[in-house]
């Protein structure tokens, strides 16, 4: 409960400090990483044959990176990323967030979550909805609606607040996560496949936003994807993965500007970034 | 103003009747109107065939050997103590004991479903808070799950008729007389439903409602209120329903053992000993009806909640 009530301190601090003096690039690296994985494997027990769904896994994540999770399924990241959010142990090697524990890290709340799916409770409308987290951190209502209100805003659906989730199209509800992810403002966005069941357009739409926000704030954004287009279009830095077992074959840094539109899709830049990230997720393969 | 109010009325009656077409011919009320008029046939003939022999004693005695099968009929279906009741006849005399008896009077029915009601609601909640009570602990304790639910099931197979008289017995000695007793039967067999509904909708979040919760480093209390129970709700009510039909059976059996003077159990008792089967009747309709206006009332409310929670009109 002291611990609790310790961690929520900690992450309001932190979402302050970014609002107040967003830092630059150059003071990042005198801070420790916001992942930092070494040697990390996963071994599930199953009830045929252990699953290796992590294996031998290094990976550094600084602040303020946007880094997309790249593979077919069943390379493991939607494993890395909850052992990232603590929802599951590795059984070898160490991973530090923020310099701490995963879970220390979970406690502080300095992470949000946007599942594959929305996970929105059928019974609270959008508004409640995106509340439910700072409800679980005990704000005030006065701070509740100020922060829902703002959430809502940055993913367009403001009119919608007194909607439930079955009134809404799956692009809305999952922006609805989004924003309930981003109510509580931590400095750590994990999302997983989060646009993989919608359509095209809406994609495209909610890539734009997403893109903004991360050039606005300073947030870090770990991102699954298994598309090319996507994972190239919002990342700084490409984590291509292989399944079994699951492991990171390459790592391709994006030198395309940070302030993008979608037009730069066409650009021989961009298509040489995605080319690379093909022939890197085509030799992944060929192990198999 | 009257005329106003009275075309006002003639309108919305004859609106009325429309929808009440409108249904018939979607074939909502029709089905359910033959099913009844089936029963009516089948039970005529059924009082006819039970009541005969006795009628025809009766014939033989008053020396009557040219009666039409009409006049037979018409004396099957009207003998004062007939084996066999007609519908007619229970629905007289249903009548005769609720609207033209005074409430306080102790031959009016309306009088003994109150009692027999009001031990029922007692023994409802009783059992609804109960049941729900067990439920969270099995929920939350792994080692009740092992040690109390076999318990729970092996409650309900022994038959209520044996364990309601010790109930009362206990009861009495200890000197709980009068509702409790009745009471403690309803709240044995309603709680069950509770129970087993309840652990199913406190078990029905997916892992990823959980998991949700987990990353805010929700407590149980907090991952009860805001998740399980409101997920439990869809749950709940079905459970109610039944909870309240048994509760309200409880009742009714918990009034036999205890010769009760009151009650629905007591008037199919006294019906029983002196061979009345007409206010048997009676007392089996009303308690009939009484168990459609619980789970009625508890239908309502389900309604209300679930739109209140934004369900689907
Ligand atoms: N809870 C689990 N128990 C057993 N095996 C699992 C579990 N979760 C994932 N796996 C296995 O681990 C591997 C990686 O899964 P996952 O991380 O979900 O892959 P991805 O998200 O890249 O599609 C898969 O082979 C999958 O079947
Ligand atoms: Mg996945």
């Amino acid at each position: 409960m002291t611990m609790i009530a310790a961690g929520d301190g900690t992450a309001a601090g932190a979402a302050a400090a970014r609002r107040e003096a967003p830092e630059g690039h150059s003071r990042s690296a005198a801070r420790p990483a916001v992942v930092e994985a070494k040697g990390l494997s996963l071994v599930f027990q199953t009830a045929d044959a252990p699953v290796r769904a992590l294996d031998n896994i290094d990976l550094i994540i600084e602040r303020g990176e946007f880094v997309s999770l790249i593979g077919p399924s069943g390379c493991g990241k939607t494993t890395l990323m909850r052992v990232i959010a603590d929802l599951e142990q590795p059984t070898e090697g160490s991973i530090r967030i923020n310099g701490s524990t995963p879970e220390q890290a979970r406690l502080a709340r300095s992470y949000g979550y946007v599942f594959q799916a929305p996970a929105l409770y059928p019974w609270r409308n959008v508004e409640r909805n995106v509340q439910l987290p700072l409800e679980v951190m005990g704000m005030s209502k006065e701070e509740r609606t100020a922060r829902s209100d703002r959430a809502l805003e940055t993913v367009g659906l403001s009119g919608f607040k007194k909607k439930f989730p079955w009134q809404l199209s799956g692009g809305m509800q999952q922006r609805v996560s989004i924003a309930r992810a981003m109510s509580f403002e931590p400095d750590l966005l994990l999302m997983d496949e989060p646009f993989g069941a919608l359509d095209e357009i809406t994609r495209d739409n909610l890539n734009v936003h997403l893109l903004d926000l991360w050039n606005r704030t300073n947030l870090t954004v770990v991102f699954v994807t298994h598309s090319i287009p996507e994972a190239v279009f919002l990342s700084s830095r490409i984590v291509v993965m292989s399944p079994r077992p699951g492991r990171i074959v390459e790592v391709i840094d994006s030198d395309l500007p940070r302030g993008r539109d979608l037009d730069i899709r066409e650009t021989p830049a961009f298509l040489e970034v995605a080319h690379r990230v093909r022939v890197a997720l085509r030799e992944g393969h060929s192990y198999d | 103003m009257t005329a106003v109010a009275e075309a006002g009325r003639g309108r919305s009656s004859s609106g009325a009747a429309a929808r009440g077409w409108g249904r018939l011919r979607q074939g909502r009320a029709l089905p359910v109107l033959v099913v009844l008029g089936a029963i009516m046939v089948l039970w005529y003939l059924a009082a006819l065939w039970l009541n005969a022999p006795r009628t025809i004693e009766q014939f033989q005695r008053e020396d009557r050997a040219d009666y039409s099968i009409g006049e037979l009929a018409a004396a099957a279906w009207s003998m004062e103590r007939p084996v066999l009741p007609t519908p007619g006849q229970i629905a007289a005399d249903i009548w005769k004991t609720t609207v033209d008896t005074r409430i306080t009077s102790k031959r009016s029915l309306v009088y003994h479903a109150s009692v027999t009601m009001s031990s029922t609601l007692v023994g409802f909640a009783l059992g609804t808070v109960l049941g729900i009570a067990i439920a969270i602990g099995i929920v939350h304790v792994p080692t009740l799950d092992r040690s109390i639910m076999p318990w729970v099931i092996a409650s309900q197979t022994i038959p209520i008729l044996a364990i309601a008289p010790m109930i009362v017995v206990v009861l009495g000695n200890l000197g709980f007389t009068g509702i409790l007793p009745k009471a403690v039967i309803s709240a044995y067999l309603s709680f069950f439903p509770v129970t087993i509904g309840m652990v199913k909708g406190l078990r029905s979040p997916d892992p990823l409602q959980l998991d949700l919760m987990r990353t805010y480093s929700a407590s149980r209390t907090q991952i009860f209120s805001k998740l399980r129970w409101p997920a439990s709700l869809g749950f709940l009510f079905p459970s109610l329903k039944i909870g309240i039909a048994l509760a309200l059976v409880g009742a009714i059996v918990g009034e036999l053992p205890t010769g009760a003077q009151a009650g629905i159990g007591a008037r199919l008792l006294t019906g029983s000993y002196y061979g009345q089967m007409v206010p048997m009747w009676s007392a089996l309709v009303v308690s009939g009806l009484l168990a459609m206006i619980c789970i009625f009332a508890v239908s309502a409310v389900e309604r209300a909640v679930a739109l209140a929670r934004g369900g689907r009109a």
